[in-house]
């Protein structure tokens, strides 16, 4: 990082200069609290991505409303830390909304999440931290940062297993990772809002967030049926046969079972699953739950926390937020992981993303562009 | 702590707050009939014509309200729903673009809510109206315009309107007109008398006074209709118990800010061209926004944009090391928005993003302007820098 004249100087023996990122929420609030009683000089940031924001939250969904805002700015004054608003709300649109919205008209299934924390908050944020003369972004992440005496840096999992969010900051590369500060990882959530409260916190018993931020009353079909209109097509079977019709491909995930309005049921008389989807020719492929057992998947634009495993490993991999830990063994090849899991996982998606893990250190992350199911006969 | 803010609000005069304390603690409501009631009156009463001496106004057009948003807001609808309803063709709203948002969103609320039609005079690159522009807009169709409403002077870049020719056009057309002087107080004369307006904005926290009270002045022959109802308070217009300590505090200021005007004005503007000059030597390509002639801006007000800065990050970088100032535009979401009043003049709203305005006060010193001297060529480099990063990683 090249200094300019005039740089603050930084204020030395470990201290950083750290913008906290605030989204309102108790784990963000407590997050900068933390960086403050570590020492670190701390600034407030609330990051402003819906150009259009509402008023109030409601429940647990959505995000960026000038009530949360407003929050954000009461615990920073609470913590004693100047603030401000940020409006990344153009960047959050074209690298975030725009790319869900296009990955799900190829018949993708994205996570927006890890895509914000790629691309906003340790790149959009982080660069112009960085420029301003911070040292570190801080978020309220359930995730641990170790850093080892060889001055080699890892990210691992929380300690508390329910909350952790390792899998969303898989997509961060070494880079990102030197100048993220996560001071959550070894608390578990319960702790954390009885620390608000004791901090004085308001935010000490606020919801937490939940679903995608930017989609506030919830309905992802219909945000999508909104930006990507209705497209009527066939749901067919795995011969070809078509069993009903649908308003929009994009409107299904694979293994989605729910909402399939076919008249006539299977022949074995058991649940029919999403098994593909197919944007070209508009066409949903449904199948017996075996059918979306994927055993092996290939992945690309890998981002690795640190360096890239090299040859075949064995390690663990997460494929999809909130999803169960699979033993598999992977293997880097021309910037492609090849994936074989040990025991078969269900609804698998392309577009989602694949995060190898040993034991709790996350190595890295690839997004899943084909998968390999058990055959099985319609 | 060097504090270029004063247009945001400025520190109370002593000789103010001790008006105001002095009443505190004194019990009587301004209403009663009883000596504690007598007593309080006497002191609203002595404050209003003190106001009036100080405003170029009779006692009796000195409407106190709760400060310069509540002034405005009664000004504009109740001009507005008094004219219309004595002649439903009286629509149109004559307004400028720059207006501070306490006359601009009402002005919007009318015509989303009440058949209001608004026409936005034209204004020039200093974000001025020129006389000839409201007699045009007139003229379309004289007999529809309910109100004029331009104020005095800016408050993000400073900018004098002719307010009293803008008067003599309005007065042709027999339209009653409306100017929000909350910044030109204190700076430049305001007197009431010689305006010829109908309606004039005035509040106290901005000449030293204390937040909270303002006042509305209203020719006698003018009765808007009133926002609040209730107790029959000033003519009327404004019911509400009216507040004591606070109506004595801010006679006091204003009283004080008057007196001192014309050295002030003096003071504070050698001032300003000596933190316009350093600026400006500091960033050579900062532009400075506005009338740069002295006789068109606010003595006090300096507004620059710096290309390729975000006013945010730079405000930012500037309070971190003890320096306050504002992008003067408002961020009602939290968002910062580039400034309606830069936009209006015609500026790139990028460049409109890329602004900052420092505003001095009764007491600022030449150590405020050296520090931001010291501070504002660093600061922007830095800025500058992030902007550029921001945009490199896509």
């Amino acid at each position: 990082m090249t200094d300019f004249p005039g740089a603050p100087v930084s204020p030395g023996n470990g201290r950083l200069r750290v913008l906290a990122a605030m989204s309102g929420g108790v784990d963000s609030a407590v997050a900068a609290a933390r960086a403050v009683e570590a020492g670190h000089e701390v600034t407030g940031v609330h990051l402003a991505l819906s150009s259009n924001p509402q008023s109030f939250r409601t429940g647990a969904r959505g995000c960026c409303t000038i009530e949360d805002s407003r929050d954000a700015r009461r615990a920073a004054d609470v913590i004693g830390i100047p603030f401000y608003v940020w409006d990344l709300a153009e960047r959050f649109r074209e690298d975030v909304i725009d790319d869900f919205v296009a990955e799900y008209a190829a018949g993708r299934t994205p996570n927006p999440c890890l895509r914000c924390n790629e691309k906003i908050k340790f790149a959009a944020l982080l660069d112009k931290a960085i420029a301003l003369g911070f040292d570190a972004v801080c978020t309220g992440h359930y995730a641990r940062i170790v850093d080892l005496p060889s001055g080699e840096r890892q990210l691992h999992r929380a300690v508390d297993m329910a909350k952790d969010q390792s899998y969303v900051l898989g997509v961060l590369d070494a880079d990102q990772l030197a100048h993220a500060l996560f001071p959550l990882g070894d608390t578990t959530k319960d702790l954390i809002r009885v620390e608000a409260e004791q901090r004085g916190l308001a935010v000490a018993q606020k919801p937490d967030s939940h679903d995608i931020c930017f989609i506030a009353d919830g309905d992802t079909q219909g945000f999508l049926a909104k930006h990507l209109g209705t497209a009527t097509g066939d749901i067919v079977d795995a011969d070809g046969s078509k069993l009903g019709e649908h308003d929009g491909a994009y409107g299904f995930t694979i293994g989605q079972r729910k909402g399939l309005r076919i008249g006539t049921p299977a022949a074995d008389g058991k649940p029919r699953y999403v098994l593909d989807i197919s944007p070209v020719n508009n066409t949903v492929t449904v199948g017996p739950a075996e059918g979306l057992d994927v055993l092996g998947l290939t992945a690309i634009r890998p981002r690795w926390c640190g360096e890239a495993p090299a040859g075949q490993g064995s390690y663990t991999a997460q494929l999809r937020a909130h999803g169960e830990e699979v033993p598999v063994t992977a293997t880097l090849t021309d910037g492609e992981l090849h994936v074989r899991l040990a025991t078969a996982a269900r609804g698998i998606a392309p577009g989602q993303a694949v995060v190898l893990y040993d034991g709790t250190r996350v190595l890295g992350s690839a997004t899943i562009a084909s998968t390999e199911r058990r055959q099985v006969s319609a | 702590m060097p504090y270029l803010d004063h247009a945001a609000t400025t520190p109370m005069l002593p000789e103010a707050i001790a008006a105001m304390s002095a009443h505190l603690g004194v019990v009587g409501n301004a209403s009663s009939l009883h000596a504690a009631g007598r007593r309080a009156r006497r002191v609203v009463e002595e404050s209003r014509e003190s106001l009036a001496r100080s405003l170029g106004a009779r006692p009796s057009e000195i409407v106190l309200t709760g400060g310069g948003t509540e002034s405005d807001n009664l000004a504009v609808k109740g001009l507005y729903w008094a004219r219309r309803d004595a002649d439903p063709a009286r629509r149109r709203v004559l307004c400028s673009p720059v207006e501070h948002h306490a006359v601009l969103d009402a002005v919007h609320w009318l015509s989303e809510h009440e058949g209001a039609e608004v026409e936005y005079l034209p204004v020039d690159g200093y974000g001025r109206v020129h006389p000839e522009a409201l007699r045009e807009t007139i003229e379309r169709d004289p007999a529809s315009v309910a109100l004029v409403t331009v104020m005095w002077a800016n408050n993000e870049v400073g900018t004098l309107q002719p307010i009293h020719e803008l008067v003599a056009v309005a007065q042709e057309f027999g339209i009653p007109m409306h100017a929000d002087a909350v910044q030109a107080l204190g700076q430049v004369p305001v007197s009431f008398a010689d305006s010829g307006l109908d309606a004039l904005t005035v509040t106290g926290h901005k000449i030293g006074g204390p937040y909270g009270v303002g006042a509305l002045l209203l020719g006698r022959g003018v009765t808007p209709v009133p926002l609040l109802h209730g107790g029959g308070q000033e003519r009327d217009v404004r019911s509400g118990t009216l507040d004591v300590p606070a109506a004595a505090g801010f006679a006091a200021a204003a009283e004080l800010a008057v007196q001192r005007r014309a050295e002030h004005a003096v003071t504070v503007a050698a001032l300003r061209d000596e933190l316009v000059a350093e600026v400006l030597r500091a960033v050579p390509d900062a532009v400075l926004n506005g009338d740069p002639a002295a006789a068109g801006r606010l003595p006090a007000n300096a507004h620059f944009s710096f290309p390729g800065c975000e006013g945010d990050a730079l405000l930012m970088l500037l309070d971190a090391q003890g320096i306050e100032c504002s992008t003067g535009s408002a961020c009602s979401a939290g968002v910062p928005q580039p400034s309606h009043v830069l936009l209006a003049m015609g500026a790139d709203p990028l460049l409109a993003r890329a602004s900052l305005r420092f505003s001095l006060g009764h007491t600022s010193t030449r150590d405020d302007v050296a520090a931001l001297a010291a501070a504002i060529g660093p600061a922007v480099l830095r800025a500058r820098n992030a902007g550029l990063a921001a945009a490199a990683r896509r």
